[in-house]
Formats: structure tokens, C-alpha cells, sequence
């Protein structure tokens, strides 16, 4: 059964595991962390559906799988394709009476940034704008980790990946993060929301509720990844945590349109602080992080002007 | 393809494909959850070893780990000051791969990181 109680604690988080240790996941691995608290919440009747990526090929080696849930392997570019067909086949079978049309089973997409922000991003706009009844899961490890740490259009500025490089003529990611949120907003589906697992109840609770949602919901959920970011095994969730509390990832829910700053953050920590800690930040200069400062700053600004309060304040030293 | 059918016996009558006989189409694999089988202990550097006196269960490092590898067990424990906890945390040092994840977030540094010795 999906988890039906609101999350209010740590402690209205299940305890019965559902996603299986042995997996090949890096030590540290923010979206093992993900998936573990994901399969908690959507419970035994849901079908997942994963395009490749990390995810996929750590956790189904052949003749093994870390999954309890029924899962279907699909192609890097085909996750929203392939969970909309599963959900219009449900339909098909409940009609027809195969299935007990009363049964409550969702579908549960899950996919890396760069199966959702690049090469997923037509396939997932047409299950939105066709309003499936899925729960779409993006892990955010903001490049191609799977293939070896290639960008993608979640890379932040000024990181450093294999396909951009440090040196005289580049200086790492040349382009903002693409706002996924804004692409997820334009479909007007019902439920959005971003997360982090360093805020474990906030995260659950929205994984929740996206399940509970009638229709496409979107839960964006940053993932910090150990070789990838260049960070300390033990400083994962350090890291998710430094992200919210810098300004760099705000915990957003949007309920039909209508914005929410989910955790507040009333006196913001300079970026330095988050970009300090991992090696894909380690060549930017005084100037390069001030320019990332500037960004932050404004987007900060956007938001609280978008939900109408000084959710995030300013940066205190 | 149906659970009756002839391929799809064979190899549920075994606990793995033997031969490329025994392979149903599709790549299925109906053993839920059997990575389970497979020890990671050997990824490990440092363990973690849980002081069960100071912890204060907090359930931060369980929630935490992405291994899964923290147990959350009901067993009363006594604490030497005389505080009564109905359930204690345990490691799984067959899943547990020495991230050290629990140790950086314990609220009370009741997790110590110990260099593994082989
Ligand atoms: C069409 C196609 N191109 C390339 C690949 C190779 N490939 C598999 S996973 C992957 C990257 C996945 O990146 P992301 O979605 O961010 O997941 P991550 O590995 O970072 O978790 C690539 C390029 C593929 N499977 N299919
Ligand atoms: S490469 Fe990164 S995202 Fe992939 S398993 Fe390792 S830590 Fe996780
Ligand atoms: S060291 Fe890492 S894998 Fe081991 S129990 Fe702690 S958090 Fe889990
Ligand atoms: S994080 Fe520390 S105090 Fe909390 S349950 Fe684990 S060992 Fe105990
Ligand atoms: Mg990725």
C-alpha cells in the first residue's frame, strides 16, 4: 500500500525497505538514498517504469534486480512514452475487467537528468500535456554520470564535466541550468515540486503527494553524486543540504499553479560554501563564483517574487 | 507470454538460468529484490560502528544510508545513564560500503568510521 499519512516527522517515514541493498551504486550515492525513500512511499501497487541511467544499470545486472516493484527497463530517451502506454493499457484492462477497475496502481516514471532535460524531454512533454495519471521522479545528478560524467542541460555554470573541460579556452559548463520547473509549469499539470534528501520528511511528504495526485505530477530532486561532483563519500547529503540552504536549490511545491516555498531559508550561506566542497567547482576564480553569486541573487529574487514572501533571504556571511 | 507456458517454467523451476534455454524473452526476472544476495562488504575501507550507549536514536543515519545497510531493529536498550529505548540501529557490514554518510550526519557523533583490517 502507498503511503497514505502525511509526513510530518522522520518518524512517519516506513520502515520496511523495498528497494535492495547489494546494488552497484557509488559509495555515497545521493539518488541510492532517493530511491530507497521513493519505493517507502509509493508502496507495492505502483509499476515503475526507468529510462536508463544510472539507476537502471546499477540496479538490474542480469539475473538480479534491487527492485520489489514491477519494472520495465526502458530506453534513454523513452521514460514518459513508455509509462503513458503503461498507464493507457491499465486503462484498457480495467475495462475490460481483467483488472479490478477499483485497484488503485500508478505508474511511476523514473529517469536522470539527462533522460529528462535532453534526450526525454519531447517524450515526457507529451505525457503531461496528455495528462497521464503518472508520477514522474527526475534524480538530478546534473550530467550524464552513467557514460562517464558528460554534461547535459541540468549541468550548472561553471562545472566542470569530461565534455567541458578546464583550461584556457573553456572554463567548465558554458549555460545556466535548464528550468525544468518553468517546462513542467507550461504543461499546467496538478502536482510539482522540487526536492532534496537532505530534507528527508519534506522530500517524502512531496514523493507522497505527487503519488496521491489525480493526473501528471513532477517531483525534481537533486542528487549528488560522488565521483561526479568530485565530493567526499561521507558529504552527500552535506552537499543536498548546502545546496537549500545557499540559494542554489529552492524546495518548491506548486499545487495547481500555486507556488510554495516548502523549507524557508531566512538567512541564505554565500555559494562559496556549496561550491567549496566539491572538486567539479574547484578551478572558478574570485570572479566565477561572484558571477554565480550574482545568478543565485536573482534567482532568489524571481522566486520570492513569485511567491509573493521573503521565502529566501539575503546572504549573510 | 503466461506463467504456463513451458520457457517461463523452466526457469522459474530454477534459481538461475543454467543455459540460454533456460531464458524467457524480455530478459524477465522474477526474484524481487535479489541483489540482496550480493555482499558489498568488500567495497569497504572504514566501517562504521554504531556506540549504541550514546546514540540517541534519532533514526538520521538510518534514513540516511543509501545502502540501506542501517537496521532499524526493536530491541529494548539500556543506556549506562538509564535511558530506556525501545528500538536500536544496527549496521548490515554485508551491504554497509563505508560511505561514512551515518558518521557525518549523527547529531551526537555516536558513529565511529573504523579503518577495516584484511
Ligand atoms: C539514444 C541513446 N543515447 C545514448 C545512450 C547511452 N546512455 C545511457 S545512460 C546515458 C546517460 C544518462 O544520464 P542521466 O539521464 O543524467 O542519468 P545518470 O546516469 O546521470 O543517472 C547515456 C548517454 C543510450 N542508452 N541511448
Ligand atoms: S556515478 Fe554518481 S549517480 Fe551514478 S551511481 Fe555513482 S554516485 Fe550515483
Ligand atoms: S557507512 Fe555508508 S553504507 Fe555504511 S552504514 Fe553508514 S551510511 Fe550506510
Ligand atoms: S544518527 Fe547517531 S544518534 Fe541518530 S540513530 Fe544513528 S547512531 Fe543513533
Ligand atoms: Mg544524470
Amino acid at each position: 500500500m502507498a503511503l497514505s499519512k502525511p509526513v510530518r516527522t522522520i518518524w512517519d517515514i516506513p520502515r520496511e525497505e523495498r528497494f535492495a541493498p547489494g546494488h552497484t551504486m557509488c559509495q555515497g550515492c545521493g539518488a541510492a538514498i532517493i530511491m530507497r525513500h521513493l519505493t517507502k512511499v509509493i508502496g507495492k501497487d505502483a509499476i515503475i517504469v526507468q529510462a536508463t541511467g544510472c539507476v537502471e544499470v546499477t540496479t538490474t545486472a542480469f539475473p538480479r534486480t534491487s527492485w520489489l516493484n514491477p519494472w520495465l527497463h526502458l530506453a534513454f530517451e523513452n521514460a514518459g512514452a513508455g509509462a503513458s502506454g503503461v498507464e493507457a493499457a491499465l486503462k484498457a484492462l480495467k475495462r475490460k475487467g481483467v483488472i479490478d477497475p477499483n485497484r488503485k496502481i500508478k505508474v511511476v516514471a523514473i529517469a536522470g537528468d539527462g533522460g529528462t532535460f535532453d534526450i526525454g524531454l519531447q517524450s515526457l512533454s507529451g505525457m503531461l500535456e496528455r495528462g497521464h495519471n503518472v508520477m514522474y521522479v527526475v534524480y538530478d545528478n546534473e550530467a550524464y554520470m552513467n557514460t562517464g560524467i558528460q554534461r547535459s542541460g541540468a549541468t550548472p555554470l561553471g562545472a566542470w564535466t569530461t565534455t567541458t573541460p578546464v583550461g584556457k579556452k573553456m572554463r567548465g559548463e558554458l549555460r545556466p541550468k535548464k528550468d525544468l520547473i518553468g517546462i513542467a509549469l507550461a504543461h499546467r499539470i496538478p502536482y510539482i515540486a522540487t526536492a532534496s534528501p537532505a530534507y528527508p520528511t519534506d522530500m517524502v511528504e512531496k514523493l507522497r503527494k505527487a503519488y496521491e495526485t489525480e493526473g501528471p505530477s513532477l517531483v525534481h530532486i537533486i542528487s549528488p553524486c560522488t565521483p561526479g561532483w568530485r565530493i567526499r563519500n561521507e558529504d552527500t547529503i552535506k552537499v543536498a543540504r548546502l545546496a537549500v540552504l545557499t540559494g542554489m536549490w529552492v524546495l518548491l511545491e506548486i499545487v495547481n499553479g500555486k507556488p510554495r516555498v516548502t523549507v524557508k531559508v531566512p538567512k541564505r550561506k554565500p555559494v562559496r560554501e556549496y561550491l567549496k566542497l566539491q572538486g567539479r567547482f574547484r578551478h572558478l576564480t574570485d570572479e566565477e563564483i561572484a558571477r554565480i553569486q550574482k545568478m543565485v541573487d536573482e534567482y532568489v529574487e524571481e522566486i520570492n517574487r513569485w511567491v509573493g514572501e521573503q521565502a529566501i533571504g539575503p546572504v549573510e556571511e | 507470454m503466461s506463467l504456463k507456458d513451458e520457457g517461463f517454467k523452466r526457469y522459474l523451476g530454477k534459481k538461475y538460468p543454467e543455459t540460454w534455454r533456460d531464458m524467457p524473452i524480455a530478459a524477465i526476472v522474477p526474484w524481487p529484490g535479489n541483489t540482496a544476495e550480493v555482499k558489498t562488504h568488500a567495497w569497504r575501507t572504514i566501517r562504521p560502528v554504531i556506540n549504541q550507549d550514546k546514540c540517541i536514536r534519532c533514526r538520521l543515519c538510518w534514513t540516511f544510508c543509501p545502502d540501506g545497510a542501517i537496521l532499524e531493529v526493536d530491541e529494548e536498550y539500556k543506556t549506562s545513564s538509564g535511558r530506556v529505548f525501545k528500538v536500536s540501529y544496527k549496521v548490515d557490514y554485508d551491504h554497509c560500503k563505508g560511505c561514512g554518510i551515518c558518521a557525518a550526519e549523527c547529531p551526537v557523533n555516536a558513529i565511529e568510521m573504523v579503518p577495516e583490517e584484511r
